[in-house]
């Protein structure tokens, strides 16, 4: 991030606003406080203690004003569809949306045999990234918001917002095949 | 009370009751349009007092070996007075199955028959608010009915995944032991 000029004082750094804003997102990923199911035990566990997300600056919100990032963790059903669609509506841009889990990719589960089950969250919301698992281990939830930190780092205030999902190693075909990934 | 006691004092109440062995005990089959009557009284009489309703739900008879197609409807009563219990049913026509609710008589029942009428299309008259309990209001169909055809879409929402045709999940094979 920018750059030090030897004929500016000690301390005093030069950058570009888009860089000087794009740390400060990274560093402070606020995550709406929001779960539907059995991933949601892994997204607290995270929160907790021994993974302790507060440390890379993530701070649960209780409202979707506050927030820069949705974590869906857990399944979703038609029902629900419209809630989340509202929450995510709720929140302001630049918003990132992480799909933790295999309801929130593809239904997961539930995608065969259930007639109330959304089959992908990204039916009704763009996806940033989307982690594998039946849950995903803290260490998957926390390898996925490293990703999308990377993502957030290239964000430009005017710009063009980069909507190609990101789907990190091991997102295979067993939860279905998932938009943008070649 | 006996078992058989139990089961003799019911009849009285409902000679058209019929006990019917269903693995290690027995249940009552009663026409539908005795429930309203009796429920009352397998409440209030003194000897039966049957002051706790443990459950009450529904299922689809269709295909079960032994029986006729239908909806049938199931009480599960307790009486912590006398420490005995009693399961009653009912069976329904697939078509416009209703028979009388009993959330007056105990609360409880409300929302058990809303998960009734919500999942198999049973119509408890007399409920005070008889609407859907788990699924949306605009849902279409009853989904543990057994031919209950899948949505292809809920409010635009395809249910299928990148356009693959949904099928239902193949029948269940029948259970040995009948309805
Ligand atoms: S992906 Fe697995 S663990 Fe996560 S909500 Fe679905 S069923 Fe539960």
């Amino acid at each position: 991030m920018g750059g030090t000029d030897p004929d500016l004082p000690d301390g005093v750094h030069l950058t570009a606003v888009d860089d000087l804003f794009a740390w400060g997102k990274e560093h402070s990923l606020f995550y709406l406080l929001f779960a539907t199911a059995c991933c949601g035990i892994e997204l607290m566990q995270t929160g907790g203690p021994r993974y302790d997300v507060d440390r890379l600056g993530m701070i649960p919100r209780a409202t979707p004003r506050q927030a820069d990032l949705m974590i869906i963790a857990g399944t979703i059903t038609h029902k629900m569809a419209s809630r989340v669609r509202t929450l995510w509506e709720q929140m302001t841009e630049p918003r990132w949306v992480v799909s933790m889990g295999a309801c929130a990719n593809s239904g997961g589960p539930f995608s065969k045999a259930s007639y109330s089950v959304l089959n992908g969250v990204d039916k009704v919301i763009p996806v940033d990234v989307y982690i594998p698992g039946c849950p995903p281990r803290p260490e998957a939830l926390i390898d996925g918001v490293m990703v999308l930190r990377e993502r957030v780092r290239r964000y430009r205030t005017l710009g063009l917002r980069d909507r190609d999902p990101q789907v990190i190693a091991g997102a295979d075909d067993d939860f279905g095949t998932h938009p943008g990934k070649a | 009370m006996d078992a058989d006691a139990l089961l003799a004092a019911v009849q009285r109440t409902v000679p058209e009751a019929v006990a019917v062995a269903a693995g290690p005990g027995r249940y009552l089959l009663v026409p539908a349009a005795a429930v309203d009557g009796l429920m009352l009284r397998l409440r209030d009489e003194t000897e039966l007092a049957f002051a706790s309703l443990m459950d009450l739900t529904g299922w689809d008879l269709l295909g079960m070996p032994g029986a006729e197609p239908g909806i049938a409807v199931g009480w599960w009563l307790e009486s912590p007075r006398h420490r005995h219990q009693v399961a009653i049913r009912v069976h329904l026509p697939r078509e416009a199955p209703a028979v009388a609710s009993v959330a007056a008589l105990w609360p409880v029942a409300g929302w058990w028959e809303r998960e009734v009428y919500d999942l198999l299309g049973v119509h408890f008259s007399g409920h005070p608010d008889l609407r859907r309990l788990l699924l949306p209001e605009d849902w279409e169909g009853h989904p543990l009915r057994k031919d209950y055809a899948y949505p292809v879409a809920y409010r635009g929402v395809a249910h299928a995944r990148d356009g693959q045709r949904f099928a239902a999940p193949p029948a269940a094979k029948p259970k040995p032991g009948g309805a």
